[in-house]
């Protein structure tokens, strides 16, 4: 080997990576079914709990479905995100993956389609369930189209926040006060999106947030890998 | 470190100068403008609470202007700027935030609405809090100053958007008096020659503010993190350089 710094060539093409340590968190979760199914048993608690709180009549149902389907879906996916992270935190595979040659925005993507796929399954799922227990037609292309771009926003800071809150002391306290104010724009945007889709307005009231939506998640994965490589150095 | 006779009576001259233009200025709020003609008294508010918010955007900007000069360079005097901008942001906006309510509850008839910039300004505060929070759980010195950085790059997101939000949004009834507004703000007043002078010297002497409460700051900082780092010098009994 040559001496002084040079730059490594990633040995694998990056998407191949990404697909790797992405398959990676899915094997493991296949195995040890302790992410997707506490987010889940979570998110049927919590609707519970709304159920119960704002004690909903059918109007009341349709008006609030927006704001507990995201609510949800923003406290379901910390609870995944934190966990995702603090795994491979405490197992030390997190120096491992840094180890590995490849680049450092493969290993973002990585874990980022990871997370985005276990936090899109429960939303999904959530809105099926929404469907049933609200007795309302959620399960439709525009909304689910609305949850996607949605997911995407929330687990691409989340990811980069939880890559820096998993450091911490008190870790689970700080995730949702670090990621919260960041991902708000995403979320109020999603249950404006969401809400009006629910009550059938025309496409003036929901189609500029979708747009908001879209150009937020633009920013936002800009941002996260720019920003990735000063979080993961070490 | 230890700072030169010369640069102390700098920044006493600048304090100085500060404290004199901000009596200056209260002068100008309360003796040198009228009672507006719609508002009354409940206007002279407006000229702390837009040079408050004046004081809060350079504060932040200069955080992730330094956040970002840290994490290229790498030095832990950038680190230091960019704290002192948090705090100081924080505390500008609070006011900025407070004087708004005082104003509020006359014109609007409440302290508080969940109106697109309030709501905005209120997501600022709280990611910058967050901040703070952020650095108080990191132990790692380089660790905390890096994640700082890197956060208060995405903090300033929520600056620009509330920044843009009156403006894009036309639901809002917050008044914008500088550029286009689609709005039926409530609350607008028309701007005349003496609101003008007043408002501009204000903003200036707000920056003036800024700047010496900025370099206050940073200056205890570094005094701070010289008691640290002496302390450990005579813990460890190596007194080094």
């Amino acid at each position: 080997m040559s001496a002084g710094p040079r730059k490594l060539r990633p040995l694998m093409p990056t998407w191949r990576a990404v697909l790797a340590i992405a398959w990676k968190d899915v094997r493991a979760e296949l195995r040890g079914r302790e992410l997707v199914s506490a987010m889940l048993l979570f998110t049927l608690i919590t609707v519970l709990v709304f159920s119960l709180a704002l004690e909903l009549d059918a109007n009341a149902r349709r008006d609030a479905a927006a704001g507990v389907l995201w609510v949800t879906v923003a406290f379901a996916g910390i609870l995944g995100l934190g966990r995702s992270l603090s795994a491979e935190y405490d197992r030390g595979s997190l120096d491992a993956l840094l180890l590995a040659p490849i680049a450092r925005s493969a290993l973002f993507f990585g874990k980022l389609v990871g997370n985005l796929l276990f936090v899109l399954i429960t939303a999904l799922l959530l809105l099926v369930l929404l469907s049933v227990l609200f007795n309302l037609a959620l399960v439709q292309p525009l909304l689910v189209l609305v949850v996607l771009l949605g997911c995407i926003g929330f687990t691409t800071s989340g990811t980069l926040i939880a890559s820096m809150s998993v450091h911490a002391r008190a870790r689970e306290a700080l995730l949702p006060v670090l990621l919260l104010p960041v991902a708000l724009p995403v979320l109020i945007a999603a249950v404006r999106a969401s809400g009006a889709i629910i009550n059938d307005l025309p496409s003036d009231d929901w189609l500029p947030w979708l747009e908001l939506l879209a150009a937020a998640d633009v920013l936002f994965l800009a941002a996260a890998v720019a920003l990735f490589d000063y979080v993961v150095e070490e | 470190m230890t700072y030169s006779a010369r640069r102390t009576r700098w920044l006493r001259a600048l304090t100085a100068a500060a404290l004199v233009l901000f009596v200056l200025a209260l002068l100008m709020d309360f003796l040198y403008v009228g009672p507006e003609k719609e508002q009354g008294e409940a206007q002279r508010i407006f000229y702390v609470h837009l040079g408050s918010f004046l004081g809060a955007f350079i504060s932040f900007g200069v955080s992730v202007l330094t956040g970002v000069m840290y994490l290229l360079r790498r030095d832990a005097r950038w680190d230091v700027l960019s704290l002192s901008g948090v705090e100081m942001g924080l505390g500008f906006s609070g006011i900025t935030i407070l004087t708004g309510m005082a104003w509020a509850k006359p014109i609007w008839q409440t302290w508080w609405t969940w109106e697109p910039r309030l709501t905005s300004v209120a997501i600022m505060w709280l990611a910058y809090a967050a901040y703070m929070m952020l650095r108080a759980g990191i132990e790692d010195p380089e660790q905390r100053q890096r994640f700082a950085a890197v956060y208060s790059v995405l903090a300033f997101g929520s600056v620009v958007f509330t920044i843009i939000i009156v403006r894009v949004r036309p639901d809002t009834i917050h008044p914008v008096i500088a550029g286009p507004t689609q709005a039926d703000p409530t609350g607008s007043f028309e701007v005349t020659g003496r609101i003008r002078d007043t408002l501009l010297f204000n903003l200036f002497v707000f920056a003036v503010i800024t700047v010496a409460l900025l370099w206050h700051r940073v200056r205890l900082e570094n005094l701070a993190r010289l008691v640290e780092q002496r302390k450990l010098q005579a813990l460890t009994g190596h007194w080094g350089d």
